[in-house]
């Protein structure tokens, strides 16, 4: 049943390496980006975050499919733009496109996740920390920036997940990432334990994902006291 | 009282002068003038929503206020980011909920201030922390995170906090109101040996005993004004302004 397995090792190897480094590159870029975009998002009343509310609203509101559709092909029609500014290796590549629409997705999630957690800060930890004489950026660095990233890994984790298996969808634009590989074998073998094999590498990702998460948040003993 | 017996003049460390502030409509300060004496205790009571706390927060300027000046150790206090860090270095604050960093250990919390607001060296800085945090009784507790310690306890820590600042002025924003009554007394107890060890302060507190063993002076606040001032005993024996004797009243039964 397995035979096929055996025989296609590398390109299992290939499929993998692909979906782990487009989820892993395209988080690690959207968590980065997502935390300007998540700090505008919070200062509520301000033209910055209604531009980034507007991004948020139209990135949440439509199906990665379709971003990663527009992406894709949207691009061919660019065509002669983007070889002027010397983009275009970049949009030709579907493994790129992939990426470029993980982290467009991504930081929208993302930010909504800053946004919530730098909200959860108590105005008086500033304060106290302007009472010891921090200036603004110190009272960001040592107040702000580790709780709000204590609070949020959890749902850091979470979207970690769902990311990796909504990067499944990038095969749709022949990516040769796990999802990709099994497509490609299902229609040379009409054998559906390709799809076992493909399960099985996202569970084992997350697997290792799981334990990284847990490892991070015992970190934060102050979050659970004893 | 504890300190009526002053030799030659003191100096003015704080001098507030026509302070007015609002809140939109709100006309939370109006034109308060106090001189604050290097050394001198004052204890500011008054009603919720007088302004008392308002008045302490203008001081280091975690309030901005709309009128009026306040010079701090020969300094005025203006819109600028290095005189206002400069001015919180001299003026240590005591928040009603303690307001310690939940993500750092109690020692964590008493450096932070020294070794990043005052360029301290780590070392140097542990070693002032453990100073204070000895003397407020709680040196043993330096491991452990502010959510393990009871309000008592944390209040301690806040105070060891702002000590570690060497601050020339100490401000208490009703340091006691958010604490289980029988813990009280072990925050007062510290408070009281600050006093004795001649640190200026300003409390705004309703602890009446406080008031009575070791201040110079009460001040009654009502509607955003300073209605009465007095030593303690003229003021608990003798007040004059008809609120401050129906806010005694409501006080003391």
């Amino acid at each position: 049943m397995f035979a096929h397995l055996m025989d296609n090792l590398d390109l299992w190897r290939i499929g993998f390496a692909n979906t782990l480094s487009l989820t892993v590159l395209s988080f690690v870029i959207g968590f980065i980006i997502a935390i300007p975009v998540g700090l505008a998002r919070s200062r509520t009343g301000t033209w910055m975050s209604r531009i980034t509310y507007g991004y948020v609203y139209i990135i949440r509101g439509t199906p990665l499919l379709v971003q990663i559709f527009l992406l894709y092909y949207g691009a061919g029609q660019f065509h002669k733009a983007l070889s002027q500014l010397g983009l275009w290796w970049l949009f030709r590549e579907a493994y790129y496109c992939g990426l470029f629409a993980l982290i467009l997705n991504t930081v929208a999630y993302q930010a909504e996740i800053v946004r919530g957690a730098v909200l959860a800060i108590p105005k008086s930890l500033e304060e106290a920390g302007a009472s010891v004489s921090l200036s603004m950026l110190q009272i960001f660095r040592f107040i702000h920036l580790p709780i709000a990233t204590a609070r949020m890994l959890p749902a850091l984790g979470n979207e970690f997940v769902l990311l990796l298996k909504a990067s499944a969808l990038v095969s749709v634009i022949a990516v040769t990432d796990v999802m990709g590989q099994a497509r490609y074998l299902f229609s040379e073998t009409l054998d559906l334990s390709v799809y076992y094999v493909a399960a099985i590498n996202y569970l084992a990702i997350v697997l290792v994902a799981e334990a990284i998460l847990r490892k991070l948040e015992a970190r934060n003993i102050w979050l659970n006291p004893r | 009282m504890a300190h009526s017996d002053q030799k030659t003049p003191a100096k003015i460390i704080i001098s507030i002068s026509a302070l007015n502030k609002w809140y939109g409509d709100l006309h939370v300060l109006r034109d308060i003038d106090l001189d604050v004496k290097k050394g001198e205790r004052i204890v500011i009571a008054g009603p919720s929503g007088s302004g008392k706390s308002t008045l302490i927060r203008c001081i280091n300027y975690l309030e901005k206020y709309q009128g009026g000046k306040i010079v701090v150790d020969g300094v005025e206090l203006i819109d600028d980011r290095k005189i206002i860090e400069n001015i919180r270095r001299e003026v240590g604050m005591v928040f009603q909920s303690f307001n310690l960093f939940p993500h750092l250990t109690i020692l964590e919390n008493c450096t932070l201030g020294p070794i990043q607001g005052l360029d301290l060296p780590k070392e140097q800085a542990i070693e002032k922390a453990m100073h204070f945090l000895n003397k407020v009784n709680i040196p043993e507790q330096a491991d452990k995170y502010p959510g393990q310690l009871s309000g008592g306890q944390q209040q301690r820590v806040a105070i060891a906090r702002s000590l570690c600042m060497n601050p020339d002025v100490m401000l208490f924003d009703e340091p006691t109101s958010a604490l289980d009554p029988e813990m009280v007394k072990e925050v007062l107890d510290i408070m009281v040996s600050l006093a004795k060890e001649g640190m200026t302060m300003l409390c705004v507190t309703h602890e009446m005993g406080f008031a009575k063993e070791v201040a110079d002076r009460v001040i009654f606040m009502d509607e955003g004004q300073i209605m009465e001032q007095n030593n303690p005993v003229e003021f608990f024996t003798n007040p004059q302004h008809e609120r401050t004797k129906e806010f005694l009243k409501q006080i003391f039964f």
